[in-house]
């Protein structure tokens, strides 16, 4: 299907997404109630869900409005309080989820910047990284690295001789997880030697390996509780 | 354990388990008439004095402005808990199917409608014996954690069981793979038997006895 501009062909993918979703049954919330999980369990950031907070953004301000148009007119109090209950829960997701992932940045910012891991980032995460990078370098030159003997002033390596950046915190892959997937996977290999095999049955719950089951949880088919 | 007292470690707190919970449906009896609710996550009503189901926030809502009576859950009669109990104690190695939530919302109904459940100190102390049985059958089964564990299946656990095991399962499993990675030996597991079984396929020695 040929799509006139580029724009158009991206608003079709997300309504395309949106359809996808509510026919599987599952609403915005509990999409952003599943990443707000992953990004909760996992060590290492996720991929940000821009259509999903977008949408739920849109979705938190068109009930905000209708919150204050109902205040207005005087509606029920008690019908106000359940929406007003709904869209505290609404925004407390989705601040948390933002949360945990300003978090890891600041955790693990250089690291971040410096593998593909910031294509993982949206815009506004991006600028935060490189904000929150230029200012942690400027203060750790200036009150340490500078007074360090030459040799050992660099903010990546520990000293000159090292091979690698070995000053750099890196998220840490081989952690176990807690994990459930929502359909089979079957017989699924956890290592490169192929000497463990697991059999990936729907709804139990696992504990593993984070490096192994990395690929399922971006493709979304095993869910971190 | 440390699950219990430090959010930190557990990654989600007491409350946010809650949270989640406090998704799941029940049943209410309003006694008011109300039109639908639009929601965010999901479309509610209009509501009339018949069985509703609605997630449990709202439930819990309406009940504290004396607009409903909750439908104590299937789950939670003393027949159904007193079955689980007896199969849980007679089964060793297994869970039995309870909700996943069933700790936060047995909670939260005990605290907020506590004249909906029939036989309510029954049913409370009956969830606190499963709670017992369920978590002593947890730290027996931490106990078969060896070098040889590269996963665990832990089918039928509860939320918050998970959480409060969660990080001295992690970094104990952490330290084996840790320690014993270049002898990671495989592991059959078979269907409904949570401690791993373990086929020595290296000329391993061990240093404690079984």
């Amino acid at each position: 299907m040929a799509s006139g501009s580029g724009s158009g062909s991206e608003r079709w993918s997300e309504d395309l997404e949106t359809e996808v979703a509510m026919a599987m049954g599952t609403t915005d919330v509990e999409l952003l109630k599943r990443a707000w999980r992953n990004e909760k369990a996992a060590p290492e950031i996720l991929q940000f869900e821009a259509a999903l907070v977008l949408r739920a953004r849109e979705q938190i301000q068109l009930l905000e409005e209708t919150v204050e148009e109902f205040t207005e007119n005087g509606v029920d109090d008690l019908v106000v309080s359940l929406y007003q209950m709904d869209l505290d829960r609404s925004l407390f997701l989705l601040r948390s989820y933002l949360r945990i992932r300003l978090q890891k940045i600041e955790k693990y910012m250089i690291h971040i910047s410096k593998t593909n891991l910031w294509n993982r980032l949206s815009e506004q995460e991006q600028r935060f990284a490189k904000r929150c990078t230029d200012i942690m370098e400027k203060h750790l030159e200036q009150s340490v690295l500078s007074r360090l003997p030459y040799g050992y002033q660099s903010i990546l390596k520990q000293s000159i001789s090292s091979e690698e950046d070995d000053m750099v915190p890196e998220p840490q892959l081989d952690t176990f997880v807690f994990c459930k997937t929502k359909h089979a996977v079957g017989a699924f290999q956890l290592d490169d030697t192929g000497d463990e095999i697991v059999d990936l049955v729907a709804d139990d719950l696992y504990v593993l390996r984070y490096k192994s089951i990395r690929g399922l949880v971006e493709s979304g088919r095993i869910d971190l509780v | 354990m440390a699950g219990q007292s430090d959010p930190h470690l557990s990654i989600f707190s007491a409350p946010e388990l809650e949270f989640l919970a406090e998704d799941e449906m029940v049943e209410v009896v309003p006694n008011i008439r109300m039109e639908a609710l639009h929601v965010i996550c999901g479309d509610f009503g209009p509501f009339f004095p018949q069985i509703a189901k609605v997630p449990l926030w709202l439930a819990l809502a309406l009940k504290k402005r004396d607009k409903c009576t909750i439908r104590t859950p299937e789950w939670m009669s003393v027949e159904r808990l007193t079955q689980v109990l007896e199969a849980e104690r007679e089964s060793p190695r297994e869970f039995q199917p309870l909700p996943f939530h069933y700790v936060e919302i047995s909670r939260l109904l005990f605290d907020h409608a506590r004249d909906d459940i029939p036989d309510i100190y029954m049913v409370r102390s009956l969830i606190e014996d499963i709670r017992y049985v369920r978590f002593h059958k947890v730290e027996t089964g931490l106990e078969t954690i060896s070098g040889r564990t590269h996963a665990v299946k832990l089918k039928n656990l509860s939320a918050m069981e998970v959480n409060i095991v969660r990080p001295f399962m992690v970094r104990a499993l952490q330290a084996f793979y840790k320690h014993d990675s270049p002898q990671m030996i495989q592991q059959p597991q078979t269907m409904g038997s949570r401690r791993p079984q373990v086929v020595d396929r290296g000329s391993r020695r061990d240093l404690r006895p079984r």
